[in-house]
């Protein structure tokens, strides 16, 4: 994040000194970016916030964890979808889940679609590719994820 | 009119979700706390990321000649326009909050669909930050696995999806 911040500063700083006007101008097109879609991030987030609570980790892990792998793995798959969590709250997760004996598999499907699928962001995304196009992205997500999740099981032989 | 309205409403929700959390601190009431720790939590990864992104993102718009883009990475680029969206992809921080922005800005200046979605997609699940961390705590060969299946699925789907969408005149909006 450091090395950003750094990279940030010296864009900034070139810009500057080449040409002031075109800096402000830079600044007031990142603004007005950001301020499009600051109600909506702030709505997402709220939502997640409330998932979260209602959705805690070790929930997660009762459904990840049982003996019935494709059970497991379809919700693994739903579970991941509605979610967007951080990768520092995913992968530590997926970690733990790893060593209490869930299946390499079903771990893939959950990390994919939190990843690629996100049923919360729905309302963000319309915003920019519009309800059609965000439907069709995240069903292919959807479907990318299966496919990972299914090869994952083949090469660590869990398919049986 | 009606696009005030509703972003009045959610503003208006938003609040009464604030105020809530509040008053649900002063009772203790546990779920609301803990409500309150993830929202926190949410907002200061994105507060950390949000400066450097849109400022970058204004500068793109203002310095990089749409020429430049559309020769890289626009309808006569072939395949080197998925190479730089995957290198722009892996190394993106920030996740979707800052992926549709810069997909509007790339769109903007003439990229091609295929390529955007490839990045918008490569975005999500190669971070080269994130990638490290998930091999550190599920192993190099499940991450191997994910990266050599879900690559090359991201960016056919990509080429399928932009195809079709560029004979529909389709457009990316600012958001």
């Amino acid at each position: 994040m450091i090395v950003v911040y750094c990279l940030t500063a010296l864009a900034l700083a070139i810009s500057v000194l080449k040409s002031p006007d075109k800096t402000k101008l830079a600044l007031a097109i990142g603004w007005s970016r950001f301020s499009k879609v600051a109600p909506t991030f702030l709505q997402i987030v709220c939502l997640a916030s409330v998932v979260l609570t209602f959705m805690p980790n070790d929930m997660i892990a009762s459904h990840l964890g049982t003996q019935n792998r494709w059970m497991a793995l379809v919700i693994a798959a739903a579970l991941g979808s509605i979610t967007i969590l951080p990768g520092f709250i995913a992968f530590p997760l997926a970690g733990s889940l790893l060593s209490k004996g869930a299946a390499y598999m079903v771990l893939s499907a959950f990390t994919t679609t939190v990843m690629m699928v996100g049923i919360l962001t729905i309302p963000l995304e319309k915003r920019y590719f519009g309800l059609k196009v965000t439907l069709i992205r995240n069903l292919v997500g959807l479907g990318i994820a299966l496919a990972v999740a299914l090869v994952t099981g083949w090469i660590f032989g869990e398919l049986s | 009119m009606k696009n005030k309205k509703t972003s009045m409403t959610l503003w208006l929700l938003i609040g009464t979700y604030l105020m809530g959390l509040v008053i649900a601190r002063q009772v203790a009431w546990q779920p609301g706390i803990t409500m309150g720790l993830h929202w926190s939590e949410f907002i200061k990864g994105m507060v950390k990321v949000f400066p450097c992104a849109f400022v970058l993102i204004g500068l793109f718009e203002v310095w990089i000649k749409r020429e430049t883009v559309e020769r890289t990475m626009g309808q006569a680029s072939g395949w080197g326009g998925f190479v730089w969206a995957l290198l722009l992809a892996g190394t993106t921080v920030g996740g979707m909050f800052v992926t549709f922005p810069v997909a509007h800005a790339l769109h903007a200046k003439r990229a091609k669909l295929s390529v955007i979605f490839t990045y918008v997609g490569a975005a999500a699940i190669c971070r080269l930050p994130m990638t490290l961390f998930e091999a550190g705590y599920l192993g190099g060969r499940f991450t191997l696995v994910r990266f050599v299946v879900s690559l090359p699925l991201v960016v056919l789907s990509s080429i399928l999806m932009g195809g079709w969408l560029e004979r529909c005149h389709y457009r990316i909006s600012e958001g």
